[in-house]
């Protein structure tokens, strides 16, 4: 039982290793630095895993959330607050070292938030929203709750847009580099890329088995009865109003950190970030891996999405999301992995019964 | 020129792109009450309308060209049905969701690539852009009076449809009582074929009338589709004379926030208000809150 749990976890860390070995050995060291923002991305689809496979709820405003991670941090690490120097919350906030001084481009002080300070306020801000959106509109149900939140991620992507210390259009560039703890930097520098991969894929590895663990807890199976019949979840005492917004709210904290993180790694953030296609294209993602299944999502989503960072779908990028969305619902909702699997195996005992008949007939 | 011809000049604007949020609201309220679908892709036939009446245009007289497309349009919508929804009927609210979005992301992309991302138009349909009719001290082009004759035209054949004819009739019971309808010998299926026809057939006309003032873009659905079903919301889903009202509202609520708010945030206003509508009563201004059929949709 414990082997088996434990399995899937030895089985992503040796597959994370030999990616990192294979592409050393063949030259194609680059290749981490798309696949590190591949599995940030992941982590999205990994919380929306367990907002619709578990909860059975549909988000089209995930993007909106790793929009407002990432710009939280960015916005906050970018900016200069020592014309506040002399007030009194400055002073406080600089004696704790969330405020720090430092030198900027052309050698004047400035005063930023520390990379620390910015996550902690990002991940604030984005509990306080989730809650705010979710407490109302997971009174809804299906279609509603679906067009609310793309409401709420095109408000969001709106603001952004409209917003001039936001950067408008151009988004927020320049992010200075995560001194995470212990030498560990999260930064898109070539220098550091093997660390970042790896540092990568921990978090979401640690995400994982954080999910999978929540997942076959009271919560997990309270969430599994919502999803199969809500009115008899309710029936038997689980406060499903509760434990909707629960995972809606978590959901929404793993996509602002993954959005906190890849502003990080990539040193800035744009508006597209929040544009209602990436909501839905986390959607796709999330059912593309089979929705109840997160290693799955993981796995399927940091591979297109790495293609997709690659240029591999060229000017149908956002077609082939759209085809896998309709091609995987309409042949295979339960995902493709599954499926795959009992066919794969259907063919290897077909071919060996196929060689048995053909010793009988000789 | 004083406020109050300001006044009507942002209140005509308003009802002129509040028209366009109605049909839109009609389509989804005609599809949702006969499948229990909410088909994100409705803001797509209305920029299919557009493109196709646009390229026909070219060689075919502009009255044959925008019937043709909402002729193709129309017959794009049945195909969809049956391609996608036919034998889908068992699936969950989730998976119709998800599946309409994927095609209206499919259907923008194959626009983009039969088209390009440019703007394009139809010519005004009497006048040029320059020719303007004064009503009560506003100046308004006469494609505002096609925009709105056509809506007005629309909304009252559809309304006769559905109270009179065989047709309309036999749709309205597949909407009340899926299982009664069949019993009485309704072809259901075929039912759920003919209102995806026909809800693509409206929101082609509405872009194809629309064309000659906000111009035909390859990703104008999208948002049309949220603020029809805004509109859609307002007034009640499953009625779809009431949404004509939350359109016109829509509209003009969102004419008037450009005068106050900056114009980046002119969306804004319409989402806004889809998602206070939502939170505070989501059975619409004029729905009644009977409980379960707000809440299990």
């Amino acid at each position: 039982m414990l082997l088996k749990r434990l399995f899937p976890v030895i089985g992503f860390a040796a597959l994370a290793i030999a990616v990192q070995l294979g592409a050393g050995a063949l030259g194609k060291e680059f290749y981490l630095t798309q696949l590190t923002m591949a599995i940030y991305y992941a982590i999205v689809v990994m919380g929306l895993c367990l907002l619709m496979g578990f909860a059975g709820q549909v988000s089209l405003g995930h993007g909106a959330f790793f929009a407002i991670g990432g710009y939280t941090s960015a916005v906050l690490t970018t900016s200069d607050f020592s014309r506040f120097q002399d007030s009194l919350w400055a002073a406080a906030l600089k004696r704790i070292h969330v405020l720090i001084p430092k030198a900027d481009l052309y050698g004047g002080q400035v005063l930023t938030t520390t990379p620390w300070a910015a996550f902690v306020a990002a991940m604030l801000l984005t509990f306080l929203i989730a809650c705010l959106i979710g407490y109302p509109a997971l009174r809804l149900k299906g279609h509603y709750l679906a067009m609310a939140t793309l409401g709420f991620c095109l408000i969001v992507n709106k603001i952004v847009l409209g917003t001039a210390w936001l950067g408008a259009a151009d988004g927020i560039s320049g992010v200075p580099e995560w001194n995470l703890a212990g030498g560990l930097v999260i930064s898109g520098r070539s220098a550091v890329r093997v660390q970042n991969y790896y540092a990568a894929c921990a978090l979401a590895l640690f995400l994982l088995i954080l999910l999978a663990n929540l997942v076959h807890s009271r919560v997990g199976r309270a969430l599994q009865a919502i999803h199969d019949r809500e009115t008899a979840a309710g029936a038997i005492g689980i406060n499903t109003a509760r434990y909707k917004l629960n995972a809606f709210v978590l959901s929404a904290l793993l996509a602002a950190a993954a959005g906190v993180f890849l502003t990080h790694y990539t040193a800035g953030i744009g508006p597209s970030e929040a544009s209602a296609l990436k909501s839905v294209r986390y959607v796709a993602l999330a059912a593309a891996g089979g929705m109840s299944n997160p290693w799955g999502a993981a796995l399927v989503s940091t591979a297109i999405n790495f293609l997709s960072l690659r240029g591999w779908f060229g000017t149908y990028d956002n077609a082939v999301f759209g085809a896998v969305l309709i091609l995987i619902i309409s042949i295979a909702p339960q995902g493709p992995l599954k499926p795959l699997g009992l066919w794969i195996r259907r063919l290897l005992s077909g071919a060996r019964s196929a060689a048995g008949g053909e010793h009988a007939a000789s | 020129m004083g406020d109050d011809s300001l006044f009507l000049q942002y209140l005509l604007s308003g009802i002129t792109k509040g028209s366009i949020y109605a049909v839109v609201a009609i389509g989804f309220n005609l599809i949702y009450s006969a499948t229990g679908v909410l088909n994100f892709a409705q803001g797509e036939f209305v920029m299919l309308g557009g493109m196709i009446a646009v390229t026909l245009c070219a060689f075919l007289p502009l009255p044959v060209a925008v019937a043709a497309a909402v002729v193709i349009v129309a017959l794009t919508g049945c195909l969809l049905e049956i391609l996608f929804f036919r034998k889908l009927r068992h699936h969950t609210i989730m998976h119709m969701i998800i599946i309409t979005i994927g095609l209206s992301i499919v259907i923008q992309e194959v626009a983009l690539h039969l088209w390009d991302e440019k703007v394009r138009s139809l010519p005004y349909f009497s006048g040029s852009e320059v020719s303007s009719i004064r009503i009560f001290g506003a100046s308004v082009s006469p494609q505002v009076l096609w925009v709105l004759g056509t809506v007005a035209v629309v909304v009252v054949l559809l309304h006769a449809f559905l109270r009179y004819t065989l047709q309309g009739r036999a749709m309205r019971a597949c909407s009340s009582n899926p299982d009664a309808a069949m019993l009485s010998g309704i072809n259901i299926s075929n039912m759920r074929t003919l209102s995806f026809g026909l809800s693509a057939a409206l929101g082609a006309l509405a872009g194809c009338v629309i064309s000659p003032i906000t111009m035909t873009h390859y990703e104008m659905g999208a948002p049309l589709a949220i603020k029809g079903f805004a509109a859609a919301i307002l007034g009640g889903l499953g009625n779809p004379m009431a949404s004509v009202v939350g359109g016109l509202l829509i509209g003009v609520i969102e004419a008037f926030s450009v005068s106050k708010l900056p114009a980046a945030y002119n969306d804004v206003t319409a989402f806004a208000l889809l998602l206070l509508m939502l939170f505070v009563r989501p059975h619409g201004l004029f729905g009644s809150p009977s409980g379960e059929s707000v809440r299990e949709v």
